[in-house]
């Protein structure tokens, strides 16, 4: 463990972060902003949800290095874009599975209530669907960014930094433990603390959610 | 008829009927007319389409012939959205909204029609109060921190909260206990009394359709109407043998839940708080012909329970561990039916009958519930009713 090489280095181990940062929160933005649309979809049209889910579970099962492997010739590598459609494409199946859940879990008597106060559809959805289904929503937002901080380090394969490239770059290719180690801790400490961070994020927009009586 | 806030509801020759014209129907022929202001109960045996026939006043289910006016207007003439915001809907697993606080809850249909807000506010802590939740403890709360009870009461504000002339309420209290289930129902009498809505209520439940309705449909199975009346001439006369076995073998018991403890003329109790003197009690006990027991209340007047003349023995202030708890307690709203079942089941053959905040306002006794059926009385409503010719018959 060469902890000079660290203090020397921070600018560089900051720099990798906020590249690993960037390339998760794009992909977590892009991917539910697809899964959004596409479970808006599935409920204006129900028969779409069998083969929706099924793709974006082929896509998920894809090893990530094979789908690299197949973009590169196409989107070149260290093309950003790259790596974004292949981390785009594991968020949705996380992320649509847990908004269509979420909605699937709205209470039957609140949906009628809602019908029967003379909500329209569309305010029904946004008034009182999604924000109902929120807690969930929010849950399946929290595995994806998870699992994406991971997936991100593989990047590095295709030249595009991130923490990864601590790991594979420096301390694979010249062997240097040192630098394996910051990259994993690094992207470790980055994963619980998205974790948290969302945690934190559902408890302040469900406060509905959390108290409750006894009986 | 009272000055009433609600509006007649017609159903004129309505079917409904699942899949094409050639299905059974699930209402078939529906023609009833709902005065303003009162309660008509839809009761029947599952599969009867009470619920359906509900439905589709405020279009939740759309009928396949016939109409529905409300004060002559076919409700097919509003869009099916700006109809239900003007009728108020209950139901029995209340579907508050777990997202919004009590009084978003309440103001959901006010907003919906875009009221302002401070006309908002104070229509949501008016409500609050009239279903007797204290507006500045429940407003701020959410759904998951209230009890069943308060949560219907809140479903019940919500549906009163921009005035409809009228409400459907799809069994309102099957989900609740049945100790607690009389308490809400005396209280929505009371409810209805000062609003004086039309209300639409479907139940399963006989006995509930005899207190609640002003008239009760009876239905059977394939949507068929089978009688329309008052709950006194259903008693007293079933249309067919379909409603004499519907309504049950104990008629004559039931015609007892026509009439209710305000009926009655209460006997004055005499009551009695710790510390008072004995000999005081005995002397006021015994001014009183008809009561061998004095009642031991609290600082509200809530009983305790009763002290016998064999505790008022002596001198010196009053054992308050001496009285016999286990009085049974009635509101004014109890059908002499549940009094009387109440009153049997008790050592002390009288019941006290409390107002809505616990507080004795009388007694009643078997003797009286007795007398009361072999005489004609007045109703509620101060008209002298069939009640007593059933009762005489």
């Amino acid at each position: 463990m060469d902890l000079g090489w660290i203090v020397r280095n921070l600018d560089e181990i900051g720099q990798r972060t906020l590249e690993h940062v960037l390339l998760t929160v794009i992909a977590v933005v892009i991917g539910f902003a697809i899964s959004f649309v596409l479970a808006l979809l599935i409920r204006r049209l129900s028969w779409l949800e069998g083969p929706i889910i099924g793709v974006s579970g082929v896509l998920y099962a894809i090893p990530s290095l094979a789908l690299f492997a197949f973009l590169v010739p196409f989107t070149g590598i260290q093309n950003p874009l790259t790596a974004e459609i292949a981390l785009v494409s594991y968020t949705i199946l996380i992320l649509l599975r847990n908004i269509l859940a979420g909605l699937a879990a709205v209470p039957r008597e609140v949906i009628e209530a809602a019908d029967g106060m003379g909500y329209t559809p569309s305010q029904r959805l946004w008034k009182v669907e999604l924000p109902v289904a929120l807690p969930v929503i929010v849950a399946g937002l929290r595995i994806a960014t998870v699992t994406i901080i991971g997936l991100v380090t593989v990047t590095a394969l295709i030249g595009l930094g991130g923490l990864g490239y601590l790991i594979v770059d420096i301390g694979y290719r010249r062997f240097f433990l040192t630098a394996t180690l910051v990259g994993s801790v690094g992207a470790v400490l980055l994963a619980v603390i998205a974790d948290r961070g969302f945690v934190l994020l559902q408890h302040a927009l469900t406060p509905w959610a959390r108290r409750r009586t006894e009986g | 008829m009272q000055d009433t806030s609600g509006a007649v509801v017609a159903f004129e020759h309505v079917t409904k009927r699942y899949g094409g014209p050639d299905a059974a129907p699930a209402v078939d022929d529906l023609s009833l007319t709902v005065p303003a202001g009162e309660v008509c109960v839809l009761v029947g045996p599952s599969g009867c389409g009470k619920t359906t026939s509900m439905k589709m006043v405020n279009r939740l289910i759309e009928p396949s012939g016939g109409r529905i006016t409300i004060d002559g207007d076919d409700v097919m003439s509003l869009p099916a959205v700006e109809l239900r915001r003007r009728i108020g809907y209950v139901i029995q697993q209340v579907g508050l909204f777990p997202h919004l606080t009590i009084g978003d809850n309440v103001a959901v249909v006010p907003k919906l029609l875009r009221w302002k807000g401070q006309r908002i506010r104070e229509r949501v802590e008016e409500l609050l109060e009239l279903v007797g939740l204290e507006p500045a403890q429940y407003r701020d709360r959410y759904p998951n921190e209230l009890s069943g009870g308060e949560r219907q009461r809140v479903g019940v504000a919500r549906a009163l909260a921009a005035d409809p002339p009228v409400m459907l309420m799809d069994e309102p209290f099957g989900a609740v206990d049945p100790i607690r289930r009389d308490g809400l129902q005396n209280e929505f009498l009371r409810l209805q009394k000062r609003v004086r809505k039309t209300i639409i209520f479907v139940t399963h439940d006989v006995d509930e359709a005899i207190k609640m309705g002003d008239r009760i449909a009876i239905l059977q199975r394939g949507g068929i109407l089978a009688q329309y009346d008052t709950p006194a001439a259903i008693l007293a006369n079933p249309a067919s043998e379909f409603v004499e076995r519907f309504v049950g073998a104990d008629r004559g018991l039931k015609r007892l839940s026509l009439g209710r403890v305000d009926d009655l003329d209460l006997i004055e109790a005499v009551l009695v708080r710790a510390g008072e003197q004995r000999a005081e009690v005995r002397v006021r006990l015994d001014r009183v012909e008809e009561l061998t027991y004095a009642l031991l209340v609290d600082q509200r007047d809530r009983p305790l329970g009763w002290i016998d003349q064999g505790d008022l023995r002596g001198d010196g202030p009053i054992d308050p561990s001496a009285a016999t708890p286990g009085a049974p307690t009635v509101e004014m709203e109890t059908t002499l039916r549940d009094a009387l079942s109440a009153l049997l089941g008790s050592s002390v053959q009288l019941g006290v009958v409390v107002n809505e905040l616990g507080a004795v306002v009388g007694l009643v006794s078997v003797d009286a519930i007795g007398e009361r059926l072999r005489n004609p009385v007045r109703a509620a409503d101060g008209q002298l009713h069939e009640v007593g010719e059933v009762a005489a018959s």
